[in-house]
């Protein structure tokens, strides 16, 4: 029995349902169980319709054939920049990357349910939610090139800078959210993170916050089954969506690898939060396909048929095998989208290697927003300095 | 390694993890604890095997929570444990900052000397590896204002060995700060000799015109510093500081007073660091004998930069040397 047929029967959420609350365990702590989540797409690709998901699946049947084609467009070409970024960093054009293999159905998912006016707090490996906000992937990689701390304005995207601090953005998207709800506004606040950040008093404390004051916050928890080498049992003992309810919020498990349920989830939630609500937990439940980052070495740690289970799982694979079934594309736009994301791939090549290096000065540049009589005198010592090396060039 | 007393060129990580296994199997109250300190052994590989050898009640993997691992150390230790913990990089130390700042600095003088809290806060800081942002700052001074607190850091594999073993036996909180671009430098380790006390400083270069005073990364650099003014005809003395609180300011004194001019080298930004306090106080134990004021290099008070730009911000052979041309100027 697959994880989703399990799962496919018995989706839920675990506010308003306390019937099998207290015998649900991961997977890990009780071996051969499965995780009950909403799937709306098998990893065959068969769209799944029952009573139990109908909550969720009228928030995508209006999708069209052609939202769903704009769907698997944006995992392949986000999979192919995350690629292109993996061997850049090989190549020694980037120090590190955090790759998001495996996660692009919930990123896109979640991404898409968006609207402009909402605003997004992303850790540092959130590649597919900033391409559905339309930031530009190639500022994505000045930070991981080393050219600068963040690369965006978070203004122009409602996208806020990765934070690598785990868990602290969880609190800026609920305090965020709290001045959306004082302004009277009806946008809602993502924040991400993952299951390792779950552990975190940050994290505590921003569910604490956004329940007191019905914050419009949608917390959405990427379990990729991993914080570096430790496993989620390392975090908690019961599946984390489950949290919520403690807070007095709901949480809901959705398929991380099904991106058609992440994207009726997160409208749910978004819509929970619009309508004054509140916070909703969502965890979507995916796999980091890859290494933590370039930096880290999985075969210390996990075994290569875990990979090779999830990778049946694939979330770009099982929406191609939709729409292939239901004929909603032809040889053309695959053969189309395959040279879209060369170009894309070439493009992140060509701009990372003519990425300069910063000016020196940067170093002193917005240290402070009003200055600072330190910073000014420091930076004259320093140009004082650099110039007398171009002295002494001179001289000789 | 029981009977091994003398490793050549072992790498100071390596001499860490010996420094820890050897912690662990003299003292069944010793503890590991950190994220990813298990299976991986660190994301430096510092612990490397010692989950393997000493079980998963010895050699904890802990949930990702800098607050909760401090945290349960202080309990853990107020149960009669030594933990060690690991926190994995400088700038990831802040969750944690409240219990190291507030209950780990307080608890000996609260409890009116009653309860002793050895626990050792491992922090591999500093630059120089071209990391992104939080993994490449020196915070020493922050711990080091605190009072209750003790802040360490070796410069090389021996004094890792070593200061390892006296920061666990010490009855005190320890921030024990180790260089993170060092760890792969090798270096001789005796296992018996055992050296000076934690907190004493050591002159590991003798000179006569200018004292400079480095700690953990720097002091590899103070010795290029010096090679290269003796080529120009100069004579530098070098102290490795190896304690930031304590510091030993008789050893210091001592060196100045033979020099008469002092360089304090730190990664750290200068304005309200380290170097500062020791030109304070070195002024005033040795104003009459200074040729010229104490200075400082270390980094600018601006957020560490991006790895491209830290060659600029961090002190490096060049900007030491110009130090030490002005105060030889005076
Ligand atoms: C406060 C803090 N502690 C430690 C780290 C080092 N670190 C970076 S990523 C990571 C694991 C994160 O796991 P998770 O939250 O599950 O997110 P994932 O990377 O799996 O998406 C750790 C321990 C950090 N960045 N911040």
């Amino acid at each position: 029995m697959t994880v989703e047929s399990t799962a496919a029967r018995k989706p839920r959420r675990s506010a308003g349902t306390k019937s099998t609350a207290g015998k649900r365990t991961t997977a890990r702590n009780t071996p051969g169980a499965e995780p009950e989540l909403v799937q709306l797409l098998t990893p065959e690709g068969e769209r799944v319709k029952h009573a139990e998901n109908a909550v969720y699946d009228k928030y995508v049947t209006g999708v069209t054939p052609e939202e769903l084609r704009g769907l698997y467009r944006d995992m392949v070409l986000t999979r192919r920049f995350d690629a292109e970024a993996t061997s850049l960093q090989r190549q020694g054009e980037l120090g590190l990357w955090a790759s998001l293999l495996g996660q692009e159905a919930a990123q896109i998912g979640s991404g898409r349910a968006l609207r402009d006016d909402d605003y997004v707090f992303p850790t540092y490996r959130e590649h597919g939610v900033a391409w559905c906000r339309g930031v530009d992937p190639t500022n994505l990689l000045g930070m991981f090139r080393g050219v600068n701390n963040g690369g965006w304005d978070p203004n122009s995207n409602n996208f806020h800078l990765y934070t690598i601090v785990i868990g602290a953005q969880t609190l800026h998207a609920t305090g965020y959210a709290m001045g959306v709800a004082k302004d009277g506004a009806d946008s809602a606040v993502i924040a991400y993170f993952g299951d390792g950040a779950s552990s975190q008093g940050d994290v505590a404390e921003s569910f604490t916050f956004s329940a007191v004051y019905n914050a419009p916050v949608v917390f959405f928890c990427q379990n990729n089954q991993w914080a570096i080498s430790e496993p989620t049992e390392k975090q908690t003992r019961v599946p984390l969506y489950q949290r919520a309810q403690g807070y007095g919020f709901p949480g809901v498990r959705v398929d991380g690898n099904d991106v058609l349920a992440c994207l009726a989830v997160t409208r749910w939630a978004l819509e929970r939060a619009r309508n004054g609500e509140g916070p909703t937990l969502v965890e979507a439940y995916t796999y980091r396909m890859g290494a933590h980052t370039t930096s880290d070495d999985p075969t210390k740690y996990r075994a290569d048929e875990e990979r090779e289970a999830w990778e049946a799982k694939d979330p770009i694979l099982r929406l191609r095998r939709h729409l292939e079934t239901s004929n909603h594309t032809d040889e053309g736009f695959f053969a189309e989208l395959e040279a879209e994301s060369e170009a894309l791939g070439r493009r992140v090549r060509e701009a990372v290697r003519a990425m300069p290096d910063p000016d020196h000065f940067a170093i002193f540049e917005n240290v402070y927003a009003d200055g600072h009589a330190l910073v000014d005198e420091e930076r004259a010592q320093f140009a004082a300095y650099q110039a007398s090396f171009a002295d002494e060039e001179g001289g000789n | 390694m029981a009977e091994t007393t003398e490793f050549k060129g072992m790498a100071l990580a390596k001499a860490i993890n010996e420094s820890l296994r050897r912690a662990l199997e003299a003292d069944p109250k010793v503890l590991i604890m950190g994220e990813d300190v298990g299976k991986l052994g660190g994301v430096f590989r510092v612990t490397d095997g010692l989950q393997k050898d000493f079980g998963e009640s010895r050699v904890i993997d802990t949930p990702l929570a800098e607050s909760g691992i401090v945290g349960t150390a202080i309990g853990l230790a107020l149960r009669g444990y030594r933990p060690v913990v690991e926190i994995q990089f400088d700038g990831f130390v802040f969750p944690a900052y409240d219990q190291i700042v507030t209950q780990l600095a307080k608890m000996h003088a609260r409890s009116l000397g009653k309860i002793k809290l050895p626990v050792v806060v491992r922090i591999p800081y500093g630059g120089g590896i071209g990391a992104v942002e939080h993994h490449s700052e020196s915070p020493e001074a922050l711990f080091a204002h605190v009072s209750g607190l003790k802040v360490v850091s070796p410069s090389n594999a021996s004094d890792a060995y070593w200061m390892m073993q006296q920061a666990i036996q010490s009855d005190d909180p320890v921030i024990f700060f180790e260089p993170k671009r060092r760890y792969w430098d090798k270096g001789d380790v005796n296992t018996e000799a055992i050296p000076g006390p934690l907190h004493k400083a050591r002159v590991v270069r003798e000179g006569t015109d200018l004292t400079l005073v480095g700690y953990g990364p720097m002091v590899k650099l103070c010795h290029e510093v010096a090679d290269a003014a003796a080529e120009e005809g100069k004579s530098l003395e070098i102290l490795d500081l190896r304690s930031v609180s304590p510091i030993d300011f008789d050893s210091i004194q001592a060196s100045v007073e033979k020099t008469r001019r002092l360089v304090v080298v730190h990664e750290a930004p200068v304005f309200f660091g380290t170097g500062a306090e020791i030109a304070a106080r070195i002024t005033e134990r040795c104003f009459y004998h200074l040729e010229a004021p104490v200075l400082r290099v270390g980094g600018y008070h601006a957020p560490y930069p991006p790895a491209r730009l830290e060659e600029e911000y961090l002190p490096g052979l060049d900007r030491v040397l110009d130090a030490v041309d002005r105060a030889l100027a005076y």
